[in-house]
């Protein structure tokens, strides 16, 4: 299909600035107000992260009032309690990555080989359901079935043991947090998987069966080839996210008795910044954490790039 | 005006949105091995489970709603109401302060909505016209925010700067763009059938014409999957509201339930009177209002979303 309108073409390479403005103005107008949000509500505040080298004072300007240099920087990083938020970041991170990201590809794989296509949907239909609750629901959910008289702990009486309080006890919140979001998440991340399934060309398992391959094998050497591009895009974009671990459901979920294994890097910045209104502070550590996640998607872009030949850009 | 052209697709999305319940296609008839059929076995009983697991929260929280304080204190509740009675429903439908932000959600939503879709809309229009000069120095202008971003401190400084604190703008405009929208938006304009377009402009309509008169009619399935998206985003936003409305009149619901939830546990911070001491079926009550609409929406939308995730997914 053409993809220019006529006129456009031959023009294209030498067109200037000036030119193109007078011929297409209503295009660019169109794009006037989006590219003004942009600015303001994302470009903005990016700019805004000077004030981790600046001095806040509030009701002052958002650019801050003098340079302080890294004052805050070599403050977080003599700040105890940062670096304990910064290794359960870390580790709920990598938590997360290992055991929510190829639970998505088992599932999509399971259903591939359903043959009821009444009890695929269902199946489906069911698992996305999750993610479309309110992180404030699922924080309600986790709160009523590990309560003392929730669900959980009837199962732990059914087996003998004693009713735990699993929201007051630090070593359980990783498990009960990432537990969560794969209840959250799963079902729903098996789609594109699901829609890269299809397009697998049925003669490759044709091809396999004929060579002797078995259904385990059609599976390792077929199936799963055929969705390795959309396994490192994924992977790249969780990669991205890394640090950005769930900040609304673990501040929904954590309190002072789970902080030790609770507090992230974002709920860090939140207590710091807005509780005790170090602003210049808070900024410092969040723009130290965008900072990491910017480095973690490039370089997991790079990698994937050379090694597997697919990536974002 | 434009009835010279070819037919137009109206359902364009849903066409050629790939059937994702179709099972494998089975090329030959071959017997299964005994260890594939035990397989299916296991696999079907994995799938119920997964199913179940999912489901029961759900379930159990529907039982909890309508079973009495006491069952619900000795831990008996499970998927079926225990001393079924709707007082607390009837005491939760009775309080003024609910309803008043349930509404707020209602506002807020289709407020938030009709922003994002006219802002979306025009952009990833603009975006998908090859030929425009500067076209990939403002997808990489949009694409960058989805990896860096101001974080929390500049954008409270920002919206507090702005006036924003305890108005409905301070929820709705800062969430007004979701990239990932935005682009599921310019990957379907690209697609679309360009002599259309060319139509309309020979028949002399400008670009705000061909937009607004030809596109935008002939995109209503991509448009129905777009706003669902936004629609269930502005629905189950919480922290925005949280964090810059003191008023409680102003909160939407899922901050009065944030509230309720985080009482009843002693979570702690920012705490209100109505959150001191609940009981647990009032949570149960509330947290069941809040999802409903979702739920019982549901169903029949879902085709929607999985067709606007794809769409995303042709191009990055």
């Amino acid at each position: 299909m053409a993809t220019e309108l006529r006129g456009a073409t031959e023009l294209r390479g030498k067109e200037t600035w000036g030119l193109a403005l007078r011929k297409h103005w209503r295009l660019y107008s169109l794009a006037l107000l989006p590219i003004i949000w942009f600015l303001v509500f994302r470009y903005l505040p990016m700019a805004g992260n000077v004030i981790a080298f600046r001095r806040f004072r509030p009701g002052g300007s958002i650019f801050g009032e003098e340079w302080v240099g890294f004052y805050y920087i070599e403050r977080f990083i003599q700040d105890q309690a940062f670096w304990q938020a910064f290794q359960n970041t870390v580790i709920i991170g990598a938590l997360t990555l290992v055991i929510v990201f190829p639970l998505p590809i088992i599932l999509a794989l399971l259903l591939n080989e359903l043959r009821s296509r009444v009890f695929k949907r269902f199946v489906q239909t069911v698992s996305y359901l999750p993610h479309f609750m309110s992180v404030v629901i699922v924080a309600g959910f986790v709160f009523e079935l590990t309560s003392l008289d929730g669900t959980v702990n009837r199962l732990v009486k059914l087996f003998g043991g004693d009713p735990i309080s699993f929201m007051q006890q630090a070593d359980w919140f990783r498990t009960i947090y990432v537990s969560s979001e794969v209840w959250q998440t799963v079902g729903w991340g098996t789609i594109l998987y699901l829609a890269t399934l299809t397009t697998i060309d049925s003669q490759l398992y044709e091809a396999a069966r004929i060579d002797g391959a078995n259904r385990w094998q059609q599976t390792w050497h077929v199936t799963l080839p055929g969705i390795r591009p959309t396994m490192m895009v994924l992977l790249i974009l969780n990669i991205g996210q890394f640090m950005q671990v769930g900040f609304e459901k673990i501040f929904l979920l954590y309190n002072t008795l789970t902080q030790p294994t609770a507090d992230v890097i974002s709920t860090y910045i939140y207590r710091v910044g807005l509780t005790s209104g170090q602003l210049s502070y808070a900024t410092a550590i969040g723009l130290f954490e965008a900072v990491i996640g910017l480095v973690l998607v490039f370089s997991a872009n790079a990698i994937s790039r050379r090694v597997t030949g697919s990536s974002l850009w | 005006m434009v009835n010279t052209a070819p037919a137009p697709t109206t359902d364009a999305v849903g066409a050629e949105t790939p059937d994702l319940s179709r099972p494998r296609p089975e090329t030959t008839t071959v017997k299964d091995t005994p260890g594939y059929t035990v397989f299916r076995w296991v696999n079907t009983t994995i799938l119920v489970l997964v199913a179940a697991v999912t489901l029961y929260p759900f379930l159990n929280l529907a039982a909890r709603a309508f079973s009495s304080e006491a069952a619900i204190r000795s831990g008996d509740v499970t998927v079926w109401p225990i001393g079924f009675n709707t007082t607390t429903l009837m005491s939760v439908l009775e309080q003024d302060l609910f309803w008043r932000n349930y509404l707020n959600t209602v506002v807020y939503t289709v407020v938030g909505t009709a922003i994002a879709m006219a802002l979306t809309t025009t952009f990833a229009y603009v975006l998908s016209k090859k030929y425009l000069k500067g076209r990939m120095i403002l997808i990489g202008f949009a694409v960058f925010t989805m990896f860096f971003t101001g974080g929390l401190i500049p954008n409270y400084i920002l919206v507090s700067q702005l006036g924003f604190k305890n108005t409905i703008w301070a929820v709705v405009v800062p969430q007004a763009i979701n990239v990932f929208n935005l682009l599921v938006m310019k990957s379907f304009f690209e697609n679309f059938p360009e002599e259309l377009e060319e139509a309309a402009a020979i028949d002399g309509l400008t670009t705000y014409g061909i937009f607004f008169r030809v596109v935008l009619p002939l995109s209503k399935a991509v448009l129905a999957t777009m706003v669902l998206f936004y629609a269930v985003w502005f629905w189950n936003s919480w922290f925005p509201a949280f964090l810059y409305m003191d008023d409680p009149q102003m909160y939407p619901v899922t901050v009065f339930l944030r509230n309720i939830i985080a009482g009843a546990t002693g979570t702690g911070e920012g705490l209100s009177d109505v959150a001191v001491q609940i009981g647990a079926n009032v949570k149960a009550v509330t947290m069941l209002l809040t999802a409903l609409p979702i739920v019982c929406l549901y169903p029949f939308v879902q085709k929607y979303f999985v067709s606007g995730v794809m769409l995303g997914s042709v191009k990055g």
